[in-house]
Order: C-alpha cells, then structure tokens, then sequence
C-alpha cells in the first residue's frame, strides 16, 4: 500500500509538472464563435485586431454559430471533441450552458483584468455577473422602433410601451418576437399590474392568461419574428408600424441606413451578451484562450466597441471612455441604452426567473399562438 | 465418354464435389460485390443509421435520475407519494446532492427534470451551492471538540482501519461505480484506500461518505487521498453515526486507528448540533417540502421512460397515471395534423400544378423540351432560402403582387390582402418549392408512353376526354405516384420555409423538433417528436403499397 502511494503521489507530481510547462506553452490558434453581422465586426476590429497586433504569430478563426452554440456545444462535449475555445452568448444561454456543465466556471477576479483605477473585476462588472460562467461583454436591450411618417397626422408619436397594445390611436401591424420572455411582461405592465408584481404575477396560472388576453388584443395584427434582422427589415418596408428587436439593429436602420425610423426607449428589456469558456478544454488552448479574454474585457476594449456598434459595454469603468462612432464620426452615448436619457423607464429581465419557467411558458405560449 | 453408371455426386476435375466448388467459387463473388459495397455500406451505417438510432433511444432514455441520486431513489420507493418522503430520504438527498454538486452534475439533473415541473431546476441549482454550508457547521462543531478530525491523514488511517487491516472491496467498487454512473466515464485503477472492513460495520455513513471522497479525489481531482483533508460531507454522516445508540457500544470494543478519539466524540455527541439534513435542505429551498417537486422525481426516476413520448401526443405522466395536458398546453397535436394535412394540399397542388407541365414537355420536340427542362430546372438550382425569401418580397402586404393589385384598382389600398405569415403563404412558397421534385418524375414517367396509344384510342372512336382518361392517364399513374412519395415526404419534415414565412398558423412540427433540439435543449422530447414523425411516414408508405402498390412507382 505504501508503495502505491508513492507512485500515485510521483505520478500526481509529474501531472502537475507537466500542466505547469505545457501551460507557458499557450496554442497559436483559437476559434472564436460569436454572432456573425456588425455585431462580430465590431468585436474583431475592437478585440481581435489589437490583440493580434500585440501577438503575431496567433491565428483566429471566427465561426458564426452563436445562435446554436448550445446544442453544438452539448453536441460537441458528447462527442468528446470541443473545437471552440471562445462562444459569445447571451446570458440566458450561458446560464444554461454553466448548469449542463458545458461552459467552465470562472474566478472573475483571477482570470480578468482590475480597472485603471484599481477596482477589481467583479466589483466593475457588478450585478451583471449573472452566471460564474459568463463574462459580460454588453448590456443591449430588446426595445421598439417606429416608422414616424406612419404615425396618423395630428398624434404624438409613441412614447410608452403601452402604444404598441393601442391600436386606436396607432393603427398598424406590430413586429414582436416569437417567444413569451418580454412580450409577456410587456403584457401584463400594460394591463395595470405593477414592475414589482410582473414576476409574481407571472409565476400564477391567472397571470399567464392575463399577460395571454392583454396580447390577445392585438394578435391579429402581429408579426412574429425569430431573426433579429426581420424587425428593420419589416418597418422599412412599411409591413409593420413599430416593432420590438435589438436597439443596434434600430440604430443601423436609423444611422447607417437614414430609414424614417425612430426609437422608443420605454420599458427597453435588458439583456446581456458576453463570453463563455467551454469547458474540458486542453491547457494549452486553455491558456491563449485566457490571455485572449483578459485582453479583451479590459476596460479600454469595452469602450472600444462602442465606437462599432451601439451597445453599452457592461463594465462601469467602461463608461465615460464611450466615445465617437468609427465611421459616421456621430456621439455614440445617446444611442446607448444605457443612456439616463433612454433608460428612464427600463424592464429588467429576471434570469433566473426565466430559467425556471421557460419551457412551461413556452409551451402555453405556443400554444396560445396555434390557436 | 464418361461412365454413366457412377451414381455419387458430380465431381469436379480437382476431384472435390461440384457443388461445393461451384458455392465456392460464389462465395468470391458475393465477398467481391459485399467488399465494392463497403464503403458505401460503411458510410450509411456509420453516418446516418447510428446517429437515427441513437437519437431515436434518447426519446425514452432517462437514467439520470437514478445515477445523480441512487440513494435518494431507492430510499423514495418506499414513499406512498402523500405529504413529504421521511427524514431518510432527505438524508440520502444531501449525501447524493453532494457528490452531484462537486461533480457540477446536480443542474443538468435540474434542468432534465424542469421540462417536466416548473422550477425544480433553480431548487438544484440554489441547493447545489448551499450543500458545502450545510456540511460545514457539523464540520466546525467537530473540530472544535478535537482538531485531529479536520487532519486528512488522521482520516485515512481511521477509516482505511490502518495497515493491513481487513478491507471491504464492496463498498469501494460501489462507490466507484457510483462515480462511473454519474460522470458516464469508467474508471480503472487503484485508488490508494480500501475502506476498513471493521470501520464500516461502526460508521456505516462516514465510511459510506469517506469512500465517496477518495474515489472523487483520485479520480476527478487526480489528488492523493491521504494528502486531502475530507471534503463536508463526512462530517453529518459521522455524527449520524455516532447518534446511533448502537455505535457507543460497538466502539467501546475497537481498537483500530482514532477509536480513542471517536469514543470521546461519541461521549460529547450530545453536545454537538443534531444532524437534521432535512432542516437545512429546506432553509436553503423551501421547494424541497413541495410534494409535486417529489412526484416528479419519484415518477421519472426508473432509467427507461415514456415520459417523452406522453408529451409528444400532449399527455403527461402523474403519479396518478397518465392523464391528458391542459387545454392551455396542448400544441403538438394541433401541429402533427397540421402538418399532415398542409403537406397534403402542397402534394396536391403540386400534381396540378405539375401534370399540365410534364405533359407538355413530353409531347414537345426534345429541343423545345430541353429549354422547358432549363426552366424547371432553374429554380432548383437557386438556394432554398433564395426562394423563399423572394415569395416574402412577392406576397407580404407592400410586397409585388399587392402593389400590382392595388394599381389594377383591383384592392383598396387600405385593404390589402394578407398573404405572408399564415397558411396560404406556406403552401404557395413550399408548392413552388417542390414542384421540380413532382414534375421529373412525372416527365420521364410520361416519356415512355407512346404518342401513338392516343392515336389509335382516337381512331378507334374515342374522344379527347375519354382517349386521355382511359388510355393516356392511368400510364402516367406510377410518375405521380414517385413525385407524390417524393414531394410528401419532404413537404412533412420541412423546417425552414414554414419557419419563414409561415407566421403562427403555418409552422410545422418540424420547427418544434428544431425548437427542442437548438433552444430548449430537451433533446429527448424533440427524439420522440422525430420518432412520431418517422413512424408516420412509416405507415403512410405501408398504406400506400397496399393502395397504390410500390411496384407500380416508377421514376422513368
């Protein structure tokens, strides 16, 4: 028996020899998945250009699969072959990806970069933290656009969510999205229940078909969409009035494209978007892989990205180093969401909330919808 | 010439008998066409047939449940499914929790079991953070008595039972597999620790937990047992054991490594906070009092379920039995008649469409028929997404077809027709779709029959009607057959056109499968949708053989 332990401990000793060597050893290659669009664009000219000026030599290879990263990522760990060393998703999905395992847990403090000033990562990024797995990149929120020459002469364009379920003083199709997060919380806040009680209410057989008949009054005349890029499509075809998507998309349409389209911030539904690990990745891999997050969730990147694309960068030290838009040379922090002036009146999504119901409420919502 | 009077088998010139020679010589052959075969053999097999299969077992394949809590699951048998289960299967919970909770397995058992029952899946979650907690108060209160008990190596010794004591194999290798079941990997080895047979007849819990630990230890964090303090868990199992009226009386008698020490902790066992595991699952989520949370969990812990399949036709499982959905959550009956019947109007249009087509091709002069050939062809070779995004373009409300309306004066501007987004917009875009795959068929079906039938019908006294009727259309019968297989059976599995322009009265139940596969993650209820799907198609081709005979499908 004590022969075994000595060559157990010999052999554990040169297990961690090992991982200690290969580890200054980081791979020259990685495969970043992320959203494809502007979106990918501004990360690589905000991350991956300087990070490869900083190390040449290094290969990326992007692949534009973060819709579907969590049944490949789940396919991929199945089969024991994990080619992607770096995923972009949303919140919700890296909570999910975090409880089947496949993401790995992280020490935000260890494993990112401190602010200028000092303040450590996890008091910088705050209450976005929303998973150990996650690492924010951007607040974005789902909000309304509207065409403003289809608003009926002598009526105030629309300023509160509850325009989108009044279609007497807006006439007009609506574009929303396919799914009951948002929609139904928008339902409800306009049925009269307070912010507070949303969630409460949600969580009761009642309160589902409240939220369901509050939409109901307007479900023939709305267009459901499951791509992000349908919304501007629709209002710039004059299909819909207003519609919900993700304010950059909006501010692409408005900015970049001079369509007669106008925001309306009220009750715009944050959410995140950030970085996930995979898990179980080789240490090689794993070390660039985490030379390459530090660089690029540190604060001046953050900031940087704003200068593409109008999402708020999810570190507070971020902020005030928003600068001008890249090409159009226009001031990015009035497009931001996260802008007092646009974040007046703001839903905040419960995740954890949603983890829970998700599958039920789809299901009634569905449902609902195939009736 | 030969000897005619040899009666014995004909023999061939090696002298071996000539049937054997000639199978033989066969048995080449078939090895020589089995091996031109093999890779495409192979490549069916290992590309397409196993990954159905496989996908086709997840639809009933559920043994999570029993390999993340074995214990919890068999001290739940005996729970007759009213109130809370009793204090032990609590206590077999947290110990199961546990060792899920270091293995980061405790949420995907959470997240299998949310696709049945609202919730449970933050109840695993919250409770999986909290478990190292719980430990850690008995932890402290019995460290504070005696401090050897926080030493790893003092632990080894005790529980090993010292060197060359007599150990218990059993209850290793169960803990191993234990491990082996919950992580879905195998494990060989030796782990440096044989729980000490004696120990375990005393400290059945701690030694239970202890073993956990090691096994966890080298397996999973590839560290030396001896060199690692215990993790948590040992802490409430020993004082449960120490609680035991028996154990004082048993350890009055040992005299293996720290028996001195658990006599005095045995002696002070009063002292310590009592061990009720159900307390502290319930403070950290007060869901674990909730008997619906349980009967879940009592209902899908056996490894094989149909739970999957109920939900696919809007049933559920109970501890009642099996009953109907609510009203509110039944879909996916809705959908697969949906889609069956949707599929049926695209295979109909088709034939309508397509017949007139294939006729003419046929009857032009192959020059002309080539270019008609081209311009059916064209549309096939345009990306699908090309196609249907297009019919967006020519059917939404400010789209072409509209625009041309409204100028025609033939619609009110205010009234446009709606022709995107519903049903009409699915049919006629997955219509146009598949039309090449019905016109071919139909095209070389049509080719081979001769001009001249309808000739001779005609001069015999029959008119156009009656000469195309009765002569030329039941010779066209198989083309329609093969392009109806072909268009139905595509139009039933189609993902992407409904999804596009199909609005919420269009969609199939193709786009539930992709929804359960890609988002929801519940790769086995999107399995038994898929196998429900395949066994329709199954019984549609069966029935079609009987009607229409297989034989009689002909693609030229």
């Amino acid at each position: 028996m004590k022969l075994t332990k000595t060559l157990l401990a010999t052999t554990a000793l040169t297990v961690a020899a090992g991982t200690a060597v290969t580890a200054q050893d980081m791979a020259d290659s990685m495969t970043l998945v992320s959203w494809g669009g502007a979106y990918q664009a501004s990360q690589v000219k905000a991350y991956a250009e300087p990070y490869l000026a900083a190390n040449p030599g290094v290969t990326i290879t992007w692949d534009e699969s973060s819709a579907e990263a969590v049944a490949k990522l789940r396919a991929m760990n199945e089969a024991g072959n994990v080619t992607w060393d770096l995923v972009d998703a949303v919140a919700s999905d890296s909570m999910r990806l975090c409880d089947e395992g496949l993401a790995m847990e992280l020490d935000h403090d260890e494993v990112l970069a401190a602010a200028p000033d000092g303040t450590s990562a996890s008091d910088d990024f705050g209450d976005l933290l929303v998973s150990d797995c996650f690492v924010p990149q951007i607040v974005y929120s789902t909000t309304f656009g509207y065409r403003t020459d289809l608003v009926p002469e002598g009526v105030e364009p629309p300023s509160s969510i509850c325009d989108v379920f009044d279609l007497a003083k807006y006439p007009g199709k609506r574009a929303l999205q396919k799914r009951p997060i948002d929609n139904l919380e928008w339902a409800l806040y306009c049925d009269g229940v307070a912010k507070d009680d949303i969630y409460p209410t949600l969580g009761t057989d009642a309160g589902v078909n409240q939220a369901l008949a509050k939409l109901g009054t307007i479900k023939d005349q709305v267009v459901w969409w499951s791509a992000g890029a349908e919304t501007p499509q629709l209002l710039a075809d004059g299909e819909v009035f207003m519609g919900s998507t993700y304010n950059g998309r909006l501010f692409s349409a408005i900015a970049e494209q001079n369509q007669p389209i106008a925001m309306m911030w009220d009750m715009q539904s944050f959410d995140l978007d950030g970085w996930i690990v995979p898990a179980g990745l080789p240490a090689d891999r794993k070390a660039r892989v985490m030379d390459f997050l530090k660089f690029a969730t540190d604060t001046q990147r953050l900031a940087d990205q704003a200068a593409y694309i109008s999402y708020g960068p999810a570190r507070d030290s971020s902020a005030s180093l928003v600068g001008k838009h890249a090409d159009l040379g226009i001031d990015m922090a009035p497009h931001m969401p996260t802008d007092p002036a646009n974040a007046g009146n703001v839903h905040i999504y419960d995740y954890e909330w949603w983890a829970d119901n998700r599958d039920d409420l789809n299901a009634k919502f569905q449902a609902w919808l195939a009736q | 010439m030969s000897d005619t009077t040899h009666t014995g088998p004909v023999l061939a010139a090696d002298g071996t008998p000539l049937k054997r020679s000639l199978r033989r010589a066969l048995r080449a052959q078939k090895l020589r066409a089995l091996a031109l075969i093999a890779p495409l053999l192979i490549f069916v097999l290992l590309t397409f047939i196993a990954p159905i299969a496989d996908m086709l077992f997840r639809s009933v394949e559920n043994q999570i449940v029993g390999r993340t809590l074995p214990m919890t699951v068999e001290e739940l048998r005996d729970w007759d499914g009213e109130g809370t289960p009793a204090d032990s299967v609590y206590r077999a919970l947290y110990f199961d929790l546990f060792l899920a909770a270091e293995g980061k397995e405790h949420t995907k058992l959470g997240s299998r079991l949310n696709y049945e029952e609202s919730g449970i899946s933050s109840m695993f979650r919250t409770t999986g953070r909290d478990v190292d907690n719980i430990g850690k108060v008995y932890q402290k209160a019995i460290e504070k008595v005696n401090p050897a008990f926080g030493e790893g190596a003092f632990w080894y010794d005790m529980m090993s039972g010292g060197q060359g004591a007599e150990g218990n194999g059993t209850l290793l290798s169960n803990q191993i597999g234990r491990l082996e079941g919950l992580e879905s990997k195998t494990f060989t080895g030796d782990i440096g620790f044989v729980p000490g047979a004696e120990i375990y007849k005393i400290l059945p819990n701690a030694t239970r937990a202890y073993t956990a630990f090691a096994a966890f230890t080298v397996f999973m964090d590839e560290d030396v047992v001896a060199e690692e303090d215990p993790w948590e868990a040992v802490y409430p199992a020993l004082l449960l054991d120490l609680r035991e009226p028996a154990t004082t009386a048993a350890l009055a008698g040992y005299q293996g490594p720290g028996a001195q020490e658990l006599r005095d902790l045995a002696a002070q066992a009063d002292t310590l906070p009592p061990v009720d595991l159900k307390a502290a699952l319930v403070e950290s989520n007060e869901d674990w009092l909730r008997t619906e949370y349980w009967e879940v969990i009592k209902t899908y812990s056996p490894p094989y379920t149909t739970g999957y399949f109920l939900n696919a036709i809007d049933m559920e499982k109970t501890t009642d039995g099996i009953a109907l959905r609510a009203d509110d959550e039944r879909i996916y009956g809705i959908l697969f008649k949906r889609t069956m019947f949707m599929s049926m109007v695209i295979t109909f249009s088709c034939i309508a469409l397509g017949y007139p087509v294939a006729w003419i091709m046929s009857n032009l002069p192959a020059r002309s028929a080539n270019l008609l050939m081209i311009l059916v062809l064209l549309p096939f070779w345009t990306s699908l997404l090309v196609r249907t995004s297009a019919w967006k373009i020519m059917l939404q409300q400010q789209g072409v077809i509209n625009d041309v309306l409204v100028w025609l004066g033939l619609v009110a501007d205010e009234s446009r027709l709606v022709m995107i987004n519903n049903q009409f917009g699915t049919i006629v875009a997955m219509t146009h779709i598949l039309l090449p795959f019905m016109i071919l068929p139909m095209y070389s079906v049509m080719q081979t029959i001769p001009q001249t039938y309808l000739r001779a019908a005609k001069s015999l006294g029959a008119n156009n009607w009656t000469a195309f009727w009765r002569v030329y259309f039941p010779q066209s019968v198989p083309g329609i057959g093969a392009g109806s297989i072909l268009v139905f059976i595509l139009a039933i599995g189609y993902y992407i056109t409904p999804e596009i322009v199909g609005g919420t009265t269009g969609t199939f139940i193709s786009n539930r499968i992709a929804y359960h596969i890609s988002t929801s993650l519940n790769w086995g209820l999107g399995a038994a949708l898929g196998s429900i799907l395949l066994a329709v198609v199954m019984v549609l081709y069966y029935a079609y053989d009987k009607i229409v005979g297989i034989d009689n499908v002909k693609l030229g």
